[in-house]
């Protein structure tokens, strides 16, 4: 780990003026649990660390009629224990399936959503697109995307949450650089697909802070996360699906399908949403809306087993979400 | 005198041996009051480490590390290659770094400079023909045995093909089969290194190693000393599964620099370069034909395979095809590949392993194409013949063993035909079973045992606890010959500076420390006894030491307590040395043992994914010293078993030969809630009680491949034939299987 300046600030505008020193050689430590093996490893190498954990007004969970607002410094434990989350099955399973006391523990919300990609050659120091995506391209793509891969990137999106919070149609509130600088933007839109090694792969510019996350009401939404893992350790899965769903009648009337691990961003998987909606829900439909998602898949030389993965989380997570049994493995 | 001058207390009549122990270190380690290797940080101490080459196969130019040193807090910069070397796999250290700091030290690293001439690389050990297209294959032996003699004057080679087609033209049944088990390391949790410092001429090496008794030689030649100027130190390590026999060339550099600076040098591998370099297991592969007859019995094996040891040839040996078993008509080929990976290191039952997995599958699917259970084909193949079983186990021991494993499982109840059970949802289950052996005998060894006059005991013995309970038992042993409770004696192990002990691979150190122990203490105690004797004016023969006490066996209350019977020593401490040559008339211990291991799996055809649901396993091992220990180290062979079938796996990039998964977050093992119920039995008769102490360490590591892979076939009907089987490859076996 190179030598680096360290900040605790307390409040939002004295971290907001320590990001803007060096606002391209600053990096935000939360719980740690991704930055600091990355800067042990000196793929990160930030002149200054700005710890925010003890920022006023970046922590807690709060409800009200217009849905549950997560501050970005909340820990996984804490919206494991929170009720204000019972409507959000989506979520809790999601965290649930991390399966890492450490990470639970420490791990924040912020932290989980803007953590860096798995990809075996960034971690070796290959930098985000790892020679223009050639590594990848003929290396060992076992687990890197079958979905937005034309480009240079091929990494997945590691987040567990996104695709949960996605579906739920979730906002992020971002702050900064200026002290009063503000903006609200669906959760999706944090994230983008890097068409070059200057860009990241989040749209948050030098000096931007994630300070929260809203959830709408669920209402009459039932919604859940399906996870393929394979073993029962903190590993990331192989491919995920959130999906929220609106029943009226016995029918589908509104549906959210994302799926994570599978794609540079969390992707949303409109074919299975088009197959699923107007239709009830059936281990046939969802199946079926499962295995729309195949035809969009444009999978690497070694990871085309994850478009049957990707398919059945799809399926799972609906029929999960309908609170019928998935006839696998429980996620 | 009928008696043999060693031997060990009847069954039933011990106070600790075979009893239910707690390791005597244990809250030692869960407290962090033990220190590991890891853990020795001498006053001054400086920190290196060491720099594993980026590129898998290339010629050194020159290695710059001017840049490197002059980063601040860096105190010292060394190649360890020098410019025309060639580097033959990614990881290979080519230089050393100490500094004051982590942070000082890792900056060096990044700025040492390397300019090279890149060569071809070649990675890709399971694919034959590519590695013969890229002449990294070589013939690596094989041999025939048919029943049938060529007739004079015929080519061997020619009947020897005629003979085989016949043969199994003949069979029944015939399996045309390709199964293979990837390279895995060792991934000790503790990696390899010390922290080397000096007094005057004096070295003393703080090592992680399996071997302290034998390894201060391999400090002193290349720094120009004499081993008897050397201390080896280990009280604890953090694993070594076979990889940690040597001094290494990064920790005799760390030796060297420390004298250079005089200052003590910590020089532990990173977890990268530990997995790169320190330690991995040869993969294999195989193709082979079998022939049985209508009741599954094998008459006709024909193979071929080939695997890498990296960089340096070898292999899995044909010697463990098929495994076990030995069919009366048997031609194997052997082919090793030369991969720019790291040399391999005996890893826990070396060959063994890989032979079972390559050849107990196609055994099961014989059972699968007969249609027939497969415990029956297993029981029909156990080898009858005396030639056999004086190297592996008496067949009559397996069939009690597999009987035992069939009870635990519920077998006969639970079996159903390859790929005939029913599903739930995508959810199917199958049954799986694999047999093993392995020596175990004791290696040359001695012990000191001091009685102290205050009635103070100690053990000292150049061994080493590799976390499998060594300490524990030597304890025990001694304490149940000296009739004293445990916490009565302490052993001193883990310095060379106490009689030489083996080191501890080949499942070799119980028998060898339990001899050296008992043999010790039996002496140390008749030479006590003398002086008892002569207080108490009886024949000293007819002393016995029990509960703390020494008195006249027939008569109870003439004798003296354990404390005044030492008192009798006067001044000084009475020493007596215990020791064990393998050619020693012995009763105390044994060799050879087996193992009878069964799997049930859960299987998601849809995901591929695979869940342990019980797992069994029946072991032999002699005399049992401390049932708690022996049963600890079979539920982790088994574990380590249930990783390497289903998780474990080294992944190189096809084109750089980068090892991509040197991490603990990329290298997948099983966690706690993988791994199932598992269900350990001590198979003990008398008859084993009788043949002494035999090694456990290994044996039942031997088994899980198989066993698991055999129900992972019986839950689909399909084979997945390459562990570990990853989910891609299960969905990529079912698919073939649809398609075919």
């Amino acid at each position: 780990m190179r030598a680096f300046e360290y900040a605790a600030p307390t409040r939002p505008t004295e971290m907001l003026e320590l990001l803007a020193d060096y606002p391209d050689d600053t990096a935000i430590l939360a719980g740690g649990a991704d930055l600091v093996p990355l800067m042990a490893k000196m793929i990160v190498t930030p002149r200054r660390v700005v710890n925010i954990m003890g920022v006023a007004g970046l922590g807690g969970i709060m409800s009200d009629s217009q849905g549950v607002t997560i501050g970005a410094t909340t820990t996984l434990d804490e919206l494991l224990e929170s009720r204000l989350m019972a409507d959000y099955p989506a979520m809790l399973q999601a965290i649930c399936g991390i399966n890492s006391d450490a990470l639970q523990a420490t791990g924040t919300i912020g932290g989980e959503l803007l953590q860096r990609p798995q990809c075996w050659y960034f971690r070796a120091g290959e930098g985000l697109l790892a020679g223009g995506g050639r590594s990848v391209a003929v290396g060992d793509n076992r687990y890197h995307a079958i979905f937005g891969n034309g480009g240079p990137a091929k990494f997945v999106s590691p987040s567990r949450v996104a695709p949960a919070l996605i579906a739920l149609s979730a906002q992020a509130r971002v702050i900064g650089p200026g002290p009063e600088d503000e903006s609200y933007v669906p959760v999706e839109a944090l994230f983008r697909t890097p068409r070059d090694a200057r860009q990241s792969e989040f749209v948050l510019e030098p000096g931007q802070v994630l300070a929260q996350i809203h959830l709408p009401p669920a209402g009459e939404a039932q919604n859940a996360t399906y996870e393929i893992r394979q073993g029962a350790g903190p590993d990331f899965p192989l491919a995920s699906a959130a999906a929220a769903i609106c029943v009226v009648g016995g029918i589908v009337r509104e549906v959210k399908v994302v799926l994570g691990q599978v794609a540079p961003t969390p992707w949303n998987a409109y074919a299975a949403e088009e197959a699923m909606i107007g239709q009830a829900v059936t281990l046939d439909t969802a199946t079926a809306a499962g295995e729309a998602i195949a035809a969009q898949a444009t999978p690497l030389s070694h990871n085309g087993y994850k478009v049957q993965l990707a398919s059945v989380a799809a399926r799972r997570a609906l029929l999960a979400a309908a609170g019928l049994p998935t006839g696998g493995f429980d996620s | 005198m009928a008696k043999a001058k060693y031997n060990w207390p009847k069954r039933g009549t011990t106070s600790l041996i075979g009893k239910q122990q707690d390791r005597v270190d244990g809250l030692a380690k869960a407290t962090g009051a033990a220190k590991y290797s890891y853990d020795i940080n001498p006053p001054n101490v400086l920190l290196a480490r060491a720099l594993g080459c980026p590129h898998a196969h290339c010629n050194i130019k020159s290695i710059d590390l001017s840049a490197a040193a002059k980063i601040p807090g860096v105190i010292k910069v060394a190649a360890m290659k020098k410019p025309g070397d060639e580097i033959r796999w990614q990881g290979d250290p080519i230089a050393v770094v100490v500094g004051e700091t982590e942070g000082a030290v890792a900056e060096g690293l990044k700025a040492i400079k390397l300019d090279y001439e890149a060569l071809p690389i070649f990675v890709n050990d399971e694919d034959l023909a590519a590695a013969e297209k890229a002449d990294r294959a070589s013939g690596g032996g094989g041999n025939t045995q048919l029943e049938k003699e060529a007739p004079e004057g015929t080519d061997e080679d020619k009947f020897a093909d005629q003979e085989i087609e016949r043969l199994l033209k003949e069979s029944a049944a015939v399996v045309e089969g390709y199964y293979g088990i990837d390279v895995i390391t060792h991934m000790c949790l503790e990696p390899h290194g010390a922290t080397c410092e000096w007094e005057g001429k004096q070295l003393t090496a703080h090592l992680s190693t399996q071997n302290v008794s034998g390894t201060a030689s391999q400090f002193a030649t290349p720094l120009e000393i004499t081993a008897d100027e050397v201390t080896i130190h280990c009280d604890y390590i953090g694993g070594g599964f076979g990889s940690k026999f040597q001094a290494d060339t990064w920790n005799v550099i760390a030796a060297k620099l420390a004298k250079e600076i005089g200052r003590p040098v910590k020089l532990m591998l990173d977890r990268d370069t530990e997995l790169k370099t320190a330690g991995c297991r040869p993969s294999g592969y195989i193709k082979v034909r079998i022939g049985a007859d209508k009741d599954g019995f094998v008459n006709v094996w024909d193979s071929h395979h080939w695997g890498t040891n990296g960089s340096t040839p070898g292999g899995v040996g044909q010697e463990v095809i098929p495994y076990v078993f030995n069919p009366p008509n048997r031609r194997r080929k052997r082919t090793t590949i030369l991969t720019n990976a790291s040399p391999t290191r005996a890893w826990r039952a070396p060959n063994h392993p890989q032979g079972c997995a390559m050849s107990q599958t196609a055994y099961d699917d014989i059972a699968a194409k007969l249609g027939m259970d497969s415990y029956d084909v297993f029981l029909r193949n156990i080898p009858t013949d005396p030639e056999d079983e004086a190297k592996i186990l008496k067949h009559d021991r397996y069939v009690e063993e597999m009987k035992i494993a069939a009870r635990l499982m519920d077998w006969k109840a639970k079996w159903h035909a390859h790929g005939k059970g029913p599903a739930k949802g995508s959810v199917v289950s199958g049954l799986g079973m694999a047999i093993h052996t392995w020596g175990g005998g004791g290696q040359a060894g001695g012990c000191l045992i001091r009685i102290h006059p205050d009635g103070g005991v100690e053990v000292s013995l150049g061994s080493q606890d590799l976390g499998t309970g060594t300490r524990t038992v030597i304890n025990m042993i001694a304490a149940e010959t000296f009739g004293l409770p445990i916490e009565g004696v302490t052993v001193n192990i883990g310095s060379s500076k106490y009689p030489r002990s083996s080191a501890s691979g080949g499942s070799v150190t119980v028998a060898g420390v339990s001899e050296a122990t008992r043999r010790g203490s039996q002496d140390s105690l008749r030479k006590l006894c003398e002086l008892v004797g002569k207080k108490l004016d009886v024949d000293p023969t007819t002393l016995v030491a029990s509960k703390g006490r020494i008195f006249v066996e027939e008569k109870a209350d003439k004798g003296l307590s354990w404390k005044e019977a030492c008192s009798l020593l006067g001044m000084t401490p009475q020493e007596v040395k215990g020791e064990f040559q393998r050619a020693d008339d012995n009763h105390l211990s044994s060799s050879i043992v087996g193992g009878v291991q069964m799997a049930e799996v859960e299987v998601d055809k849809d995901t591929g994914l695979i869940r342990m649901k019980k797992f069994v396993a029946v072991q032999d091992m002699g005399l049992i010293i401390n049932p708690r220990g022996a049963t600890s180290q079979i539920y982790g062979a088994v574990i380590m078993g249930i990783a390497a079938a289903l998780f474990e796996q080294r992944i190189m990039d096809p084109t750089s030969g980068a090892f991509l998964n040197a991490e603990i977050a990329d290298y997948k093992l099983a966690r706690l809630g993988d791994i199932g119920e598992i269900v350990v039995e001590l198979y003990q008769p008398d008859s084993e009680y009788e043949r002494g102490v035999v090694g456990l360490g290994e044996p039942p590591a031997i088994s899980p491949c198989a066993a698991i892979s055999n129900a992972v076939a019986n839950a689909l009907g399909v084979r997945v034939p390459v562990l570990p089987m990853i989910p891609s490859r299960v969905l990529d076996a079912l698919k073939k299987a649809r398609t075919a």
